[in-house]
C-alpha cells in the first residue's frame, strides 16, 4: 500500500482515497441518471417499457440508495480517510481492513443495484436492502469505524480536529441506526419482516430515516466542509467555540427529530410534539455550521471571483443554510399539515441532496483529485466553472418547481367547497403538477450534464502527465 | 405509558434542552486563555482555528427556539404522560382506551367534553357538521326522484364520487376489470334509484363459486366457455357449445337463469349481453368458471352517512339516465 507519488512527502495511504474518490464520480453519474429517468417516468409513464424492472416503484429506491449510499457515502469514505490522515498527521490504521471497506462497499452497492430492480425490498425507506446485505453493511461499517478511530488513536497531533468530530459522530451513529432499524425476522434468503410492528415500526423507521439525513447527509458532510472550506480558502476556521456549541447541540438534538415525519398519524401526540420541538431547536445548531463555514472566508472573499472550486463549497453552504431553515419550519405541525405528502418535501430533500451534499462533495473532489494524482489543479478550471453553473441552475430549477407544485398540491388538497366537499380530486392535482414535473426533469438533466463534464475533467486530470497541471498562482496559498 | 417510562423520557428530553442552554451560556464567554479573535494555537494540516465569539444574533435565535420549545411543551402534551396546560389532544382515542369506551363514540366525545379536554378531531367534526349538516339534511329530505333534477345536488354528488368512488370505478365512472361501469344501462343489482342507494349504503358481495359449486369436471370448462360465448351472440363452435349447454344445465341456471339473463336479486350477471365485468375472451371466461370470482363493494353508510350516500345515488343514477 506504499504510495510513491506523494506531493507533500508525507507517507499517507492515498490508494484507498483515490479508489473511493473515483467511484464517487461513477456512482454519482449512475445514481443521478436513475433519478433523471424516474423524473421522466412521472411525465412519460411508458418509459418503464412495460417491464417490472424499470417500474418507478423499483427504480426509486435504486435512485435513493445509489445517491445516498453509493455516491454520498463513497465521497464520505474518500474524504474521511484523507482528512483523518492529514489532520492526525499519521498513516491510516489497518490498511488491509481499509482496503476491505472499499471492496466490501462496492460489493454492497452492486448487490443493491441487482436486488432492488428485481423487486427484493424490506419496504423501509432508505433501508430497503434485504437482511443478508444488511449484515454485510454492518460488517463493512464496523471495519470502517475500526480504521477511522484506530487512526484517530494513533494520531501525532495533540487535539482532534473538528472535522474528525463530525466524521466520528457520523460513523458511530450510522452504525447504531442501521443495526437497530434493520432488525428483522428472515423468512427466506431474500425476504424478512421487521422486528417491530405498527406505530413502533414507523417510529423506528423514521428515527433511522431522519438521522440518515442528520448524521450521514449532515454531520458527515459537515466534516468534509470543515476541512475543504478552510483548506481551499486558505483561511483559519472562523470560530472554535462555535464549532463546539453547534457540534454538541447538533448531535444531541438530531436524534430526537424523527417524529416530525409522522405528524398527524397514529403516533402518540406527545411523540409528535416532542419531535417538533426538538426539530425547531435544531435550527440554530444547524446554522452554526453554515456560519462557521461561510465566515471562514473572511478576508478571502475575492477568491470566489476566480476559484470555482471555492464557489462550489460556498454555494453548498448557502443551500445547506436554506434547507436547514426550511426543515425546522416544515417540522411545525401547522406547516406540515400543508407540506406533508406533497412535492414540497421532495424539493426540500433535493435542496439538501443536490445543493448541499452533492455540491460540497463535488467541490471537495475538485480539491482532492489533483492532490491525489500529484497535480497542482484540475485539467480544466473552465470546465469546473461550467459544472458549477450547471449544478447551480439545475438545483434551483429543481427546488423552485417542487416548491410551487408542492404548495399548489397542498392547497388543492385542502380546498373545500361551500357544501363541505373537496374542490379537487387527487387526479386534478396530479394533472396540475405536470408542468412542474417537466421543470424538475430539466433541472435533473442540468445537474447530470454537470456530472458528465466532471467525469471528463477527472479522467483528463488522472491521465495528465506529471507537472503538466501546475497550481495557479491564486490557489497556491491553499 | 407507565410512570417509569414517562419520567424517563421527560427527564431525558429536558436534559437535552437544558444541556443545549448551558452549552450556549458557557461558550458565550471566553473561558480559554486565548484572546478573542486570535488563533487557538493548534494547526491541523495547516488549518488554524480562531477564537471568535458566537455571533450575537445567532445566540439569541438559539435562546428564542429553546424558550419556544419549553413553552410549547408546557402547553401541549410532549413530556411523557403530562397532558399540557391546554388539555389539548388530537383525538379521543386515549380517553376511550383508558375508560374502555370505543373511540369516536358519542360516549367518548361526551366524556372528553366533561373532562374539559380540547379534542381537535371532535371539534373539527362538530364544526363541519354544524356548517354543512343542514345542506345535506335538506338533500336527504328531498326524495331521490326530485334530487336527480337538482343540478347543484348532482354537482355535489359528482365531487363526492370523485373523492370516494373514483378509486375503483374511475373518474369517468366507466369502471375497470372487476369494477362495474356505471355509465351503461347494464346493472348487476338493478339501476333504479332505490336499489342504487341500497347498494351504496350496504355494499355488495358478488360471489361466483369455483365452477358454480357444481359437480363440473375441468374437462367441461372449455365447452361451458364456448356456450357462454354463444350466449353473447358471437361466433362459436356449435358442437362444443352444445356440450357446454349440457354442463350449464347441471345448475348454472340456478343463478344465471334458464335464459342466462342473470338474476338481479343475487347480482348474477346477464351472460347474453356481451357486457363483461372481468373480461369476455374465452380464456378469461374459462378462468372465471374454473376459479370463481369474488367482488366486493364496501358499505358506505358508516363511512359517509346516509345524507351523502343519498346525493351520490342521485349522481350515479344520472350517469346513465341523462
Amino acid at each position: 500500500m506504499m504510495n510513491h507519488s506523494q506531493p507533500t512527502g508525507a507517507d499517507y495511504n492515498y490508494t484507498i482515497v483515490r479508489q473511493f474518490a473515483l467511484t464517487t464520480v461513477l456512482w454519482g453519474i449512475v445514481g443521478m441518471s436513475v433519478g433523471v429517468l424516474i423524473a421522466a417516468q412521472l411525465i412519460w409513464p411508458h418509459l418503464n417499457f412495460d417491464t417490472p424492472w424499470f417500474t418507478y416503484s423499483r427504480l426509486r429506491p435504486l435512485h435513493t440508495n445509489a445517491v445516498i449510499f453509493a455516491f454520498g457515502t463513497s465521497a464520505l469514505f474518500a474524504t474521511s480517510y484523507y482528512v483523518v490522515q492529514r489532520t492526525c498527521q499519521t498513516r491510516l490504521f489497518a490498511p488491509k481492513l481499509a482496503a476491505f471497506t472499499f471492496w466490501g462497499w462496492q460489493a454492497i452497492i452492486l448487490s443493491a443495484a441487482i436486488t432492488l430492480p428485481m423487486g427484493y425490498t424490506s419496504g423501509k425507506e432508505y433501508a430497503e436492502l434485504e437482511w443478508p446485505i444488511d449484515i454485510a453493511i454492518t460488517i463493512v461499517w464496523v471495519s470502517y469505524a475500526i480504521v477511522f478511530f484506530g487512526t484517530i488513536i494513533k494520531r501525532t497531533t495533540s487535539h482532534i480536529y473538528v472535522a474528525n468530530w463530525f466524521f466520528g459522530a457520523f460513523i458511530i451513529t450510522v452504525a447504531v441506526l442501521h443495526i437497530v432499524n434493520s432488525m428483522a425476522v428472515p423468512v427466506s434468503l431474500f425476504k424478512s419482516y421487521s422486528m417491530y410492528s405498527g406505530a413502533v415500526d414507523a417510529m423506528v423507521q423514521w428515527w433511522y430515516g431522519h438521522n440518515a439525513v442528520g448524521f450521514l447527509l449532515t454531520a458527515g458532510f459537515l466534516g468534509m466542509m470543515y476541512y475543504f472550506v478552510p483548506k481551499q480558502a486558505g483561511r483559519p476556521v472562523y470560530s472554535y467555540r462555535l464549532s463546539i456549541v453547534h457540534f454538541w447541540a447538533l448531535i444531541a438534538l438530531y436524534i430526537w427529530a424523527g417524529p416530525h415525519h409522522l405528524h398527524y398519524t397514529a403516533l402518540p401526540d406527545w411523540t409528535q410534539s416532542l419531535g417538533m420541538v426538538m426539530s425547531l431547536i435544531l435550527f440554530a445548531p444547524s446554522w452554526g455550521g453554515m456560519i462557521n463555514g461561510i465566515m471562514t472566508l473572511s478576508g478571502a472573499w475575492h477568491k470566489l471571483r476566480t476559484d470555482p472550486v471555492l464557489r462550489f463549497l460556498v454555494v453548498s453552504l448557502s443551500f445547506y443554510g436554506m434547507s436547514t431553515f426550511e426543515g425546522p419550519m416544515m417540522a411545525i405541525k401547522t406547516v406540515n399539515a400543508l407540506s406533508h405528502y406533497t412535492d414540497w418535501t421532495v424539493g426540500h430533500v433535493h435542496s439538501g441532496a443536490l445543493g448541499w451534499v452533492a455540491m460540497v462533495s463535488i467541490g471537495s473532489l475538485y480539491h482532492l483529485i489533483p492532490v491525489l494524482f500529484g497535480h497542482g489543479r484540475m485539467y480544466s478550471i473552465k470546465l469546473v466553472n461550467v459544472h458549477f453553473w450547471l449544478a447551480t441552475i439545475g438545483t434551483v430549477l429543481y427546488i423552485v418547481s417542487m416548491w410551487i407544485s408542492g404548495v399548489m398540491q397542498g392547497l388543492m388538497w385542502r380546498a373545500v367547497n361551500a357544501d363541505g366537499t373537496l374542490t379537487y380530486s387527487f387526479v386534478e392535482s396530479l394533472e396540475a403538477s405536470y408542468p412542474f414535473y417537466f421543470v424538475r426533469f430539466l433541472g435533473g438533466c442540468f445537474f447530470l450534464t454537470g456530472m458528465l463534464i466532471m467525469a471528463y475533467n477527472v479522467i483528463r486530470t488522472v491521465k495528465a502527465s506529471k507537472d503538466s497541471l501546475p497550481a495557479l498562482a491564486e490557489a497556491k496559498a491553499a | 405509558m407507565s410512570s417509569f417510562w414517562s419520567i424517563w423520557i421527560s427527564v431525558l428530553s429536558l436534559i437535552v434542552i437544558a444541556g443545549c442552554f448551558l452549552l450556549l451560556r458557557v461558550c458565550s464567554k471566553n473561558t480559554t486563555d486565548v484572546k478573542e479573535g486570535e488563533s487557538m494555537g493548534h494547526s491541523f494540516d495547516g488549518i488554524e482555528e480562531l477564537n471568535n465569539p458566537l455571533p450575537k444574533w445567532w445566540s439569541y435565535m438559539f435562546y428564542i427556539t429553546i424558550v419556544f420549545g419549553l413553552v410549547y411543551l408546557a402547553l401541549f402534551p410532549g413530556l411523557g404522560n403530562y397532558k399540557g396546560l391546554l388539555n389539548w389532544t388530537s383525538s379521543n382515542q386515549s380517553i376511550g382506551t383508558e375508560k374502555g369506551i370505543k373511540a369516536d363514540s358519542a360516549a367518548a366525545i361526551e366524556l372528553a367534553a366533561k373532562e374539559g379536554m380540547y379534542v381537535q378531531y371532535d371539534q373539527e367534526v362538530k364544526h363541519a357538521n354544524e356548517k354543512y349538516g343542514p345542506i345535506f339534511a335538506a338533500y336527504l329530505a328531498t326524495p331521490l326522484e326530485e334530487l336527480v333534477k337538482n343540478q347543484e345536488a348532482l354537482k355535489v354528488g359528482g365531487r363526492l364520487f370523485l373523492q370516494n368512488c373514483a378509486q375503483c370505478h374511475g373518474s369517468d365512472a366507466r369502471g375497470s376489470k372487476g369494477f362495474p361501469n356505471l355509465t351503461d344501462s347494464d346493472w348487476l343489482y338493478g339501476g333504479d334509484l332505490a336499489t342504487i342507494k341500497t347498494t351504496i349504503m350496504n355494499g355488495r358481495h358478488g360471489m361466483m363459486p369455483p365452477k358454480g359449486g357444481l359437480p363440473i369436471d375441468d374437462s367441461e370448462i372449455a365447452g361451458l366457455a364456448e356456450y357462454v360465448v354463444k350466449l353473447s351472440g358471437r361466433e362459436h363452435d356449435e358442437k362444443l357449445a352444445a356440450q357446454g349447454q349440457g354442463s350449464f344445465m347441471k345448475g348454472c341456471f340456478a343463478c344465471h337463469g334458464m335464459d342466462a339473463k342473470g338474476n338481479k336479486l343475487m347480482g348474477a350477471p346477464n351472460l347474453t349481453d356481451d357486457v363483461w365485468l372481468y373480461g369476455g375472451s374465452r380464456g378469461v371466461i374459462e378462468e372465471t368458471i374454473k376459479h370463481g370470482r369474488a367482488g366486493v363493494m364496501p358499505a358506505w353508510k358508516d363511512v359517509l352517512g346516509e345524507e351523502k350516500v343519498h346525493v351520490i345515488a342521485a349522481y350515479v343514477y344520472s350517469l346513465s339516465n341523462k
